[in-house]
């Protein structure tokens, strides 16, 4: 079996069973922060420098989705020799950090079957294969309830 | 502000927009010469040289002040160069002006000009998971017109639009681009070629978002002590607002995976693109109500619509209708784009910013031919680039 790597180490969880984006709480005012923020507070407020890691919540509503009609160019990473088959991207309203996340859609998703305000699940997914390495990444899921 | 603090738009001047094929340079020394000949200027009477950079053309086009400052002969003059993506010409206008307002020199040259890759814009290479403009590449796939594409649909969801309203934005401009002999397309669009188009980023299609090209904008700025023995009547830069989002910015914007929390602190009423206009409207003093004409940064159609609300010319979700009455046509209420924006032209992006104060100039001046609006007296420009640059000038005559 391949070994399976984060495509960024640290911004998700490796449980599968309870899979989680990562992400940093600013111990002195609240502020969440994903991509992980680990030196200083971004809230011009705040003079915070102390953060502890906390996950993400697990589902959120759509704030607005579309796909990639084109192969994007590199650094992503596709193998040219295959059809281009387009995926879907989302940005995702999580309530209580207060913030949008992007992510790519579970493959088989499009774009019918999403609107602004339907909830999805946060999923681990596979962004890309080498030969011997796997390289995970998140993924958004409808749950079929609208919040 | 008060009309002291203005200054004026002494010449304007450009290289038309296309696939060239040759060194941004070139280009660049194009339109400078060409805004000089405007103004009625010889290039050895300017004192300071504002460039905007361009990052896809090595290290001239990191120095781009010095690179055309070198290429017309140096003379002494003093140089900047600026970058801020898509608002560089903005922020060189604005290094222009200020040294022109601290009575540090009378009289400036600003450029900018590129050459552009064919295809979706990609960023600098190499490995860098530090830097989210290669992270939204890399762990997304995430283009511009990602974006571009997810603004769209919200339109749609929440307001009801149509992509027959995005197709009718590129139809407009692209019938206002064929009288601008500036423009990359001169070719008239119906809506049945636009949704013949691929599928970019849903709902957008390829007529909906707007190259890439190779083209270049400059400007001579004054005093209006320098302008007064050489025009009656000129054209004055009133605002130029070049703010920063504030903490927490909470629209998704390229090229961010995430935006800011607002878990401890709740966001501005104003979005960061509307803050733009909000700070040029202070500046000059004026408002929505005082336009005669708007230059906005049409990277999509959609994004037009937008920027319509940005800048507080109608509610927000009620852009569409304007669309739909003809309000923004060159002979309408609110004309938009009556140069034929970006989707006439393809973003060249230092000289792009450049170009909208050009266009504006030639409006208020009268000259701008067959897509003259009717007595412009009032302009305004607005963009948006990567990292929280963005940019709006008002222009007054």
């Amino acid at each position: 079996m391949k070994d399976h790597k984060p495509v960024v180490p640290g911004w998700f969880t490796t449980d599968d069973e309870d899979f989680r984006l990562l992400g940093t709480r600013c111990t002195a005012c609240g502020t969440v922060f994903f991509p992980r923020q680990d030196t200083f507070c971004k809230n011009p407020a705040c003079a915070g420098t102390e953060f502890e890691e906390l996950k993400l919540s697990g589902r959120g509503t759509v704030w607005s989705y579309t796909n990639a009609g084109y192969r994007p160019p590199a650094p992503y990473v596709s193998d040219p020799d295959v059809e281009w088959v387009p995926f879907t991207i989302v940005a995702v309203q999580l309530a209580e950090e207060g913030m949008i996340v992007l992510g790519q859609a579970e493959p088989g998703i499009t774009v019918d079957d999403l609107t602004v305000g339907a909830e999805v699940e946060i999923v681990p997914g596979v962004l890309y294969e080498t030969e011997d390495q796997v390289f995970t990444t998140w993924k958004f899921k409808p749950t079929g309830a609208s919040a | 502000m008060t009309r002291e603090r203005e200054v004026v738009v002494l010449g304007a001047g450009m290289h038309p927009w296309g696939k060239w094929g040759r060194n941004f340079v070139e280009y660049g020394i194009t339109a400078a010469q060409a805004a000089l000949a405007d103004a009625g200027l010889d290039w050895r009477d300017i004192q300071y040289v504002a460039g905007a950079d361009t990052i896809r053309n090595g290290y001239p086009g990191f120095v781009a002040g010095a690179t055309f400052a070198q290429a017309l002969g140096w003379t002494g003059a003093r140089v900047s160069s600026s970058y801020a993506a898509c608002a560089s010409g903005s922020q060189a206008i604005a290094n222009a002006r200020a040294n022109i307002l601290a009575g540090l020199v009378d009289v400036a040259l600003v450029v900018g000009a590129d050459a552009a890759p064919k295809g979706f814009f990609a960023p600098v290479g190499g490995d860098r998971p530090d830097d989210p403009d290669w992270v939204r590449f890399h762990v997304l796939g995430a283009t511009n017109p990602t974006y571009f594409g997810l603004y769209a649909r919200r339109r749609i969801d929440l307001y009801g639009a149509t992509v027959e309203d995005f197709a009718k934005v590129k139809v407009k401009n692209a019938k206002n681009g064929l009288h601008n002999p500036n423009a990359r397309y001169k070719k008239a669009f119906t809506l049945e070629d636009v949704a013949a188009s691929p599928v970019v980023a849903d709902p957008l299609r390829l007529m909906d978002i707007c190259a890439t090209s190779d083209g270049a904008a400059a400007v001579v700025l004054c005093s209006k002590e320098f302008a007064a023995k050489r025009t009656t009547n000129p054209v004055r830069i009133s605002a130029v607002s070049t703010v920063t989002p504030t903490f927490p910015s909470a629209v998704i914007e390229m090229p961010d995976i995430a935006t800011d929390s607002s878990a401890a602190v709740q966001p501005n009423d104003l979005s960061f693109r509307a803050s733009l206009a909000h700070a040029a409207y202070e500046e000059a003093g004026l408002g929505p109500e005082d336009l005669s004409l708007a230059e906005v940064y049409d990277l999509s159609t959609a994004l037009e619509l937008d920027w319509i609300e940005d800048l507080a010319i109608c509610g927000r979700g009620e852009a569409e209708k304007l669309l739909r009455d003809g309000a923004t046509e060159v002979t309408g209420r609110i004309p938009v784009n009556a140069s034929g924006g970006l989707g006439s032209f393809g973003e060249a992006v230092p000289a792009q910013a450049i170009a909208q104060v050009c266009e504006l100039t030639w409006q208020l001046r009268g000259q701008a031919g067959a897509r003259q609006v009717a007595n412009a007296k009032v302009g305004i420009t607005a963009n948006q680039g990567l990292f929280g640059h963005g940019s709006s000038i008002i222009v007054t005559r």
